[in-house]
């Protein structure tokens, strides 16, 4: 038996491959296939599931495209800390993810732009001169090994003999 | 003048009790899907992941240290304490690391040592069929007389009791177990264990459990056999670590059981094989100390292929109980017309996939057929349509 409970079950299993079926899945687990749908149609309801997105390599879509981490400092305010910040941050579009975190700057975010301009321009007018940015620092990106879980680059390969006992 | 060669042709090397030996039926079929091309081989007894990169790293490190020396005959003692700690919480069996524990190269030794240790010539072994290929020859290798008792599809492949107590005579010195089971996938209730237990202890016979696929199983798992009154005292507990931990190639299992025993069992590795690979020991404490969770991971997947294997197998008019553990589906072809190797030879010439012969596994397995899930679900469902192709000629 699965270590999950169903319902976690299904989301890791969505999670990893969206485009399975609900008979799929009710196969795979042995749960009812009306259980799988009445559960789905619920979490897009409630926002348990945000979407179903393929897992697609950079340069097939986005060949020319530029990629940013930027560490940002963050001046903490009374009552809202950093979410204030964190949240106007959020709304712009060439924010991809931002995170708050631990050590020595405060929000993380991943930003992608058209060009190195676009970047540079979005941190140099939009970013740095917000209210609470303390200040920046920006990463740029050069090359991806792993995404969402998936190695980009696996040679592995591994043989079986094709019969053994 | 003497003909020389004649002399030659006339005269074997090979000892009796080998000679006798069959040939392992898996083994011509192996040949026969070798030569063929785009196979899809349900036929592989190992897992198809790749040992958790933790462990190979674990290993690299330990070559890259100079770490390449013998061990311990009984195999280093970090290992056995590792071993001895993961079998008390999840077998529920104590052992002392220092004296009732040696580590093997593979269950395959560990099972070897047991029998050479405590078998006289002319005793019995009772083991049940369908089973691993290599319980019969290693009984009869150690000049022993290995008694099957056959387990039934009705009974989902589990062990009869009383069966197993019909077939024990006054040279009985031991029941090999092993559940859940290769190639059934069968597992034994705690009812089913507790009568086992009853009847070793009443006839006073040493129980040899071989528990290579123990974590792989998909229901509630029932006690150790070893954790059952009187049972501590005379049960060999064998285990490795490559079905669960997708280790095969490291070759590397253990046993554990009463001192007396497991001294028996480490004069004849002393000997034979001096002790278990070092690098092999070391990826084993980095599998217990860490492997945990991608060893879960792994069993979730084999899970998802069970259900998509037998339902599949089942809706194709193959009738398949539902194995409880290991990552085997062993489905009756009898429906066929076909026996074993009938089908098994057509499956794989006309539509390229290959499943093991059921008589491979038992004396009378023509109405089945292994197929091993250890393989991606989409590749599963690859084979299954196959194999409805082929049905649909051939019914």
């Amino acid at each position: 038996m699965s270590e999950l409970n169903p319902p976690k079950a299904i989301l890791k299993l969505l999670q990893r491959n969206a485009r399975l079926s609900a008979e799929e899945i009710s196969t795979r687990l042995d749960v009812p296939v009306q259980d799988i749908e009445n559960l789905m149609r619920r979490w897009e309801t409630d926002k348990t599931i945000l979407g179903y997105h393929a897992v697609v390599r950079d340069e097939a879509l986005h060949d020319q495209k530029v990629r940013a981490m930027i560490e940002v400092s963050v001046e903490p305010e009374r009552d809202s800390g950093f979410d204030r910040t964190a949240r106007s941050i959020s709304k712009f579009p060439e924010v991809t993810d931002l995170m708050l975190v631990s050590g020595n700057y405060d929000l993380l975010l991943f930003i992608m732009g058209d060009t190195l301009q676009e970047v540079a321009d979005f941190v140099a007018s939009k970013l740095s001169p917000m209210k609470g940015v303390r200040s920046t620092r920006t990463h740029f990106m050069l090359k991806k090994y792993k995404e969402s879980g998936f190695q980009l680059e696996d040679n592995e390969e591994y043989e079986r003999l094709s019969v053994t006992p | 003048m003497k003909n020389m060669n004649d002399s030659v042709l006339h005269r074997s090397w090979v000892a009796d009790h080998i000679r006798s030996l069959p040939r392992s039926g898996i083994r011509d079929f192996f040949e026969l899907v070798q030569a063929m091309d785009d196979v899809i081989s349900l036929g592989v007894g190992e897992p198809d992941f790749a040992t958790p990169w933790a462990i190979r790293e674990a290993t690299i490190y330990a070559l890259d240290r100079g770490r390449t020396s013998y061990t311990s005959n009984l195999g280093n003692l970090n290992c056995r304490k590792e071993i001895c700690k993961y079998v008390e919480s999840d077998f529920g069996v104590a052992y002392d690391p220092a004296s009732e524990c040696i580590v093997t190269v593979g269950v395959s030794e560990a099972l070897d040592l047991i029998l050479r240790a405590i078998l006289n010539p002319g005793d019995e072994v009772i083991y049940h069929e369908p089973c691993y290929v290599s319980y019969m020859p290693l009984i009869r290798m150690a000049h022993a007389v290995p008694v099957p008792v056959t387990t039934f599809e009705e009974d989902a492949f589990a062990l009869d009791p009383q069966r197993l107590a019909d077939a024990i005579t006054p040279k009985t010195r031991a029941i090999l177990l092993n559940f859940p089971n290769n190639p059934t996938g069968a597992n034994l209730s705690d009812d089913q264990k507790r009568e086992i237990s009853r009847i070793a202890v009443e006839r006073d016979l040493l129980v040899i459990t071989d528990e290579i696929y123990a974590e792989l199983s998909y229901g509630d798992r029932s006690p150790c056999i070893a954790s059952y009154p009187g049972m501590r005292e005379r049960t060999v507990f064998l285990h490795g670590f490559s079905k669960a931990f997708a280790m095969t190639g490291f070759r590397i299992g253990y046993a554990c059981g009463p001192h007396e025993l497991i001294e028996a069992m480490m004069k004849i590795h002393q000997y034979s094989m001096l002790c278990a690979s070092i690098l092999a020991q070391e990826a084993a404490v980095e599998a217990l100390r860490n492997g945990r969770k991608e060893m879960m991971a792994m069993r979730d997947q084999y899970f998802q292929r069970r259900n998509v294997i037998v339902k599949g197998l089942n809706r194709l008019g193959l009738r398949c109980t539902l194995p409880e553990g290991a990552f085997y589906a062993f489905p009756n072809i009898s429906a066929t017309g076909m026996t074993d190797h009938e089908f098994a030879r057509g499956l794989l010439t006309e539509e390229r996939v290959a499943v093991v012969p059921g008589s491979a596994f038992t004396r009378d397995g023509t109405g089945f057929v292994r197929c091993a899930y250890a393989t991606d679900i989409h590749t599963l469902e690859i084979a299954l349509e196959r194999m409805g192709s082929f049905l649909a000629r051939h019914t």
